[in-house]
């Protein structure tokens, strides 16, 4: 436990936490292993993880009948994935495959809900870890959906 | 003509800037579906091109129109004369159905370059998205034939989909160096694509590079620049170390005409290469 309370402590994630705040999310931490094409979750299953990602690559994707599977981001080393754990229904909006053998640390997001209701201190500093991560990913898809690579350039 | 002459001083034509010299088709490349890169030879005169990394030419179809295109060639092998461009208006469309053997007019080399001397000693990122790429491989030749001159060099490439790469093989090439950092991501993974998915930006922030000496130097469409330019800055990258590269619409390429002015500047005559603390405060607002 030792190690996953070290990675956890040196993650800029969760830099600037206090370490009682720290030894408590490493007691809901596990580490786990993905082989290549393994979901880590899938659309409609609950969200009751969410994940450190310590080595590898893994794909968030979604399925489109007659389309197959639409990539639409990717994790890598030293990203946190995953937040629908922290808001009601608490179920996945995505697949979250490994692309390549993904090792992780696994956050029991179960146990922290209930520990972020009763000391709001946890609750609000990983509210604002996870809002700046969410602003993030907004606004990587906001310039997705802008296509600006497409043939648009004017002559 | 007072002014003319003035300019084409400052430029350094020894000849009239505005009298293309007829090159020839050598050899054309469909890069992909809509872009595709020509090798140029002159018809008559120097046979030696020289230019500088981010430089451009203004290129003739005759009977249909002249457009800048940046040279994607090697700047160390000025006989090699090379342009990558994409069919998207009516010279352009024009140009990608000429075959090798027609000959078109070039004015150039114009307009200022990539800060490839000024970078020596520092960590050197590129970002490039799109066809952003082209204007910015005459970067890497350079740097890879002045290799020991810099510390870490990082590329950083988005595409719209995998199939809309440029320069693929090169790309692995380089991929393959162990004295580079290649990485690449599109918007929209597709097929078997395995690499990365989502915009170019967001491969900044885990970028191997010291903040402290290094010049950034991105190139693609305006957006895509200013987020770069955001997440360079997010990563300590002081705004006067990192450079773009400006698309307008440059109609004389010599500050004349005035078709291509941002602000007080002209893009074909003070750019198209920016150091971006120069022109951050013009480079957001609407009007420009």
């Amino acid at each position: 436990m030792e190690s996953l309370a070290k990675v956890l402590k040196e993650h800029p994630f969760l830099e600037g936490l206090e370490q009682r705040h720290i030894d408590f999310i490493t007691g809901c931490g596990s580490n786990v292993v993905f082989k290549k094409d393994e979901f880590l979750f899938r659309e409609g299953d609950e969200a009751n993880h969410f994940y450190f990602i310590r080595h590898g690559k893994i794909i968030i994707e979604t399925y489109i009948p007659q389309k197959g599977p639409i990539a639409i981001q990717t994790r890598e080393t030293g990203d946190v994935t995953g937040w629908s754990w922290l808001i009601p229904p608490y179920r996945w909006h995505f697949d979250a495959r490994a692309v390549e053998l993904t090792r992780a640390i696994a956050l029991d997001g179960k146990c922290l809900r209930g520990k972020m209701d009763e000391d709001h201190e946890l609750g609000y500093e990983l509210m604002r870890r996870f809002a700046r991560l969410m602003a993030q990913r907004l606004e990587a898809t906001r310039m997705q959906l802008f296509d600006v690579y497409g043939g648009n350039t004017k002559e | 003509m007072a002014e003319i002459q003035k300019n084409k001083k400052a430029i350094g034509f020894k000849d009239d800037p505005m009298m293309p010299r007829q090159f020839m088709i050598q050899r054309f490349r469909r890069d992909t579906v809509d872009t595709f890169s020509m090798e140029l030879k002159p018809v008559s005169g120097p046979k030696k091109f020289d230019f500088k990394p981010g430089q451009f030419n203004m290129i003739y179809v005759f009977g249909v129109g002249e457009v800048p295109i940046s040279i994607s060639g090697d700047p160390t092998r000025p006989e090699k004369l090379v342009h990558t461009t994409r069919a998207v208006g009516n010279v352009t469309k024009a140009m990608d159905s000429l075959k090798s053997g027609r000959t078109l007019g070039v004015r150039g080399p114009l307009g200022t370059s990539w800060p490839v001397e000024e970078a020596e000693g520092n960590d050197v990122v590129l970002v490039a998205g799109g066809i952003g790429m082209a204007p910015l491989r005459p970067v890497m030749y350079y740097l890879l034939a002045h290799r020991e001159n810099y510390g870490k060099i990082v590329l950083l490439y988005g595409a719209r989909t995998p199939s809309d790469i440029l320069y693929q093989k090169e790309l692995e090439k380089w991929r393959s160096r162990l004295d580079l950092e290649v990485h690449i991501t599109v918007d929209r993974g597709t097929g078997s694509w395995r690499g990365n998915v989502g915009v170019v930006t967001n491969l900044i922030g885990r970028a191997p590079f010291d903040h402290l000496n290094c010049t950034a130097m991105v190139c693609g469409p305006e957006i895509m620049m200013r987020f770069s330019a955001l997440g360079l800055q997010k990563r300590g990258v002081e705004p006067a170390d990192i450079y773009v590269s400006m698309e307008r619409n440059m109609k004389c390429g010599i500050g004349l005409c005035g078709h291509c002015q941002m602000g007080p500047l002209f893009v074909c005559k003070d750019g198209p290469v920016f150091r971006y603390s120069d022109i951050k405060e013009i480079f957001t607002r609407r009007e420009y």
